[in-house]
């Protein structure tokens, strides 16, 4: 059940243009710093002599586009998560779903599930770019891995809480600017208190779990954190949907 | 032997301390159509949201076909069709791929639902429209889309929240004989403003009036108050009252604002062959002889402002 809603929100976005263009945009900017990457590479290296100051190929190309991928997603996660459930709020098609023998929890997960499987698209084919250097270089699969998998994360942890804004209010604008508030506050939130390794500030920043992802770390605590945070803001929503039930 | 498939129990919900609906209780048949009547605000909508699982009822209790609502939410959500107020339709969508998604929904096979799009389609008469994207479609035809995903898996209980808001009289006279038909082997249960389409299609009727339940009964019961023991005669040359009530059966006459008299007689006992001899030997003029019918409007005043009169 849980994935026959996640299919209608994915038939959802490709069935009006926004979904395609999302993805033709957003492609074209990762495969133009994928390409200015390659260029860079050959003038940085030619220059570099000493071996401590050459870098892999994966890693060089990697990081400029992977650190761009993260950037977009900020603003582009909340354009997409806002019309979830405020759309559905506004032109009054919640009771269709309601109404449905779907439980609440189904609801939700299929949303948040079919938002990911769309942004999943673009992740993969950010992946699939990088690979491609493969034919005339060895690429750090491990690496690579690493930042697709902390990239993936990251995005979804930015649907699980653009999902409960919009769940919030049946202002689909609202929902996307109240999402993109709180996504940057938590990006940078460890900005404003640097020096203190130890401080909270730096446990809730969304970066400083996603970093040791970009350096091609997996750590376990990361990984918890973001799902944590996932399971966190969707249980929000379906509390949130369930007082709609109660108190009408 | 009669199925029950909708029990409503001492159905109570409470907006901020105003009770919007309060101890509603009603039961409904298998092949029973239940209209529900009542002016606005009166909590005809409020009560549906609960009927379906929209809403959590503040006290009572609701079973479908003895499933509860609260209890089993999606074994008795599967066993409704239910029409909002305002028919959830998502607009980018075509008819075809927004009936294929509520059939998915609502638990219809994957190999069923293309007949299941076709017959739904075929019963509202949207058969023409597949391919439109439902936000192109006037009113008249959103709304069969409304009926259409509401009816697609051949529900036990279909609950249409006004469904005939914003049709053509064509298409409500198409409406309405599809209720007519659902109510064969479905309950179906409407509501509407429209009191003669109660009359046409509904078996049972209910009145609620702020929340409360004003009158519910047989809908052969309305019909009898609103076919009053009364005639309504138009005489050129009327003679005094007392002429009048020498006929057998007269009980009582009285003159209209607008020169025709009312003449209300022993139940039973139509005088109004009696009446036209006596006319027509006597020479009164009769140009005019009716049965005098409260309308259904009177009686719906009537019953909802009762305690107001009171």
């Amino acid at each position: 059940m849980i994935l026959k809603v996640a299919r209608k929100e994915l038939k959802s976005v490709f069935a009006s243009p926004m979904g395609w263009v999302i993805l033709a945009l957003l492609q074209f900017g990762f495969g133009t710093y994928f390409l200015n990457g390659v260029n860079e590479y050959f003038e940085v290296m030619s220059g570099a002599i000493r071996p401590a100051e050459r870098t892999g190929v994966t890693m060089f190309i990697g990081q400029s586009v992977f650190g761009l991928a993260s950037f977009v997603m900020l603003f582009s996660v909340p354009l997409l998560s806002m019309r979830l459930i405020s759309e559905e709020r506004r032109s009054n098609t919640l009771p269709f779903l309601f109404s449905a023998p779907l439980s609440l929890t189904e609801i939700v997960l299929g949303k948040f599930i079919g938002l990911v499987a769309f942004l999943s698209i673009l992740v993969a084919m950010i992946a699939v770019m990088l690979c491609t250097l493969n034919a005339w270089a060895d690429v750090d699969f491990g690496y690579l891995f690493s930042n697709v998998l902390g990239l993936w994360l990251l995005v979804a942890s930015f649907s699980a809480l653009g999902l409960y804004f919009s769940s919030l209010t049946a202002q689909p604008v609202v929902a996307a600017i109240i999402t993109f508030i709180a996504l940057f506050g938590l990006l940078i939130v460890d900005r404003f208190l640097t020096g203190d390794e130890t401080s909270v500030a730096n446990y809730l920043s969304l970066m400083h779990h996603f970093q040791p992802f970009a350096r091609g770390l997996i750590d376990t605590a990361d990984i918890t954190y973001f799902l944590l945070f996932i399971v966190t803001f969707l249980t929000l929503t379906v509390r949130r949907l369930d007082a709609d039930r109660l108190r009408g | 032997m009669t199925t029950l498939t909708v029990e409503a129990n001492n159905l109570t919900r409470i907006y901020g301390g105003r009770e919007a609906v309060s101890d509603v209780s009603f039961t409904l048949s298998k092949g029973e159509v239940l209209g529900f009547l009542g002016p606005n605000g009166a909590g005809k909508s409020t009560t549906m949201k609960m009927l379906t699982g929209n809403l959590a009822p503040s006290k009572g209790s609701v079973k479908i076909c003895g499933v509860d609502m609260i209890e089993n939410p999606k074994e008795a959500k599967a066993l409704i069709g239910y029409l909002p107020e305002t028919p959830p339709l998502y607009r980018e969508f075509t008819v075809d791929e927004f009936l294929a998604i509520a059939a998915r929904l609502h638990g219809v096979s994957g190999k069923h639902i293309k007949t299941a799009v076709q017959r739904a389609k075929e019963r509202c008469g949207l058969t023409e429209m597949s391919k439109r994207l439902i936000e192109n479609l006037s009113k008249g035809y959103q709304q069969r889309v409304g009926i259409a995903q509401a009816i697609i898996h051949n529900p036990m209980v279909v609950i249409l929240d006004e469904p005939t808001v914003g049709l053509d009289p064509i298409q409500i006279r198409d409406i309405r004989a599809l209720i007519k038909e659902l109510g064969g082997e479905h309950s179906v249960i409407l509501s509407t403003h429209i009191l003669p389409e109660v009359e046409m299609v509904c078996d049972h009727v209910q009145i609620i009036d702020k929340g409360k339940l004003v009158f519910n009964g047989s809908i052969d019961i309305l019909k009898q108050q609103r076919h009053g023991n009364k005639l309504l005669i138009g005489l050129a040359k009327p003679p005094a009252n007392d002429e009048l009530l020498k006929v057998p059966g007269v009980e009582a006459v009285e003159a209209l604002p607008n020169g025709l008299l009312r003449v209300r007689y022993t139940a039973g006992k139509a005088p109004a062959e009696a009446l036209v001899q006596a006319a027509v030997s006597k020479g009164w003029g009769l140009h005019q002889i009716n049965p005098d019918q409260t309308s259904l409007e009177d009686v719906f005043v009537q019953l909802t402002y009762q305690d107001a009169a009171a």
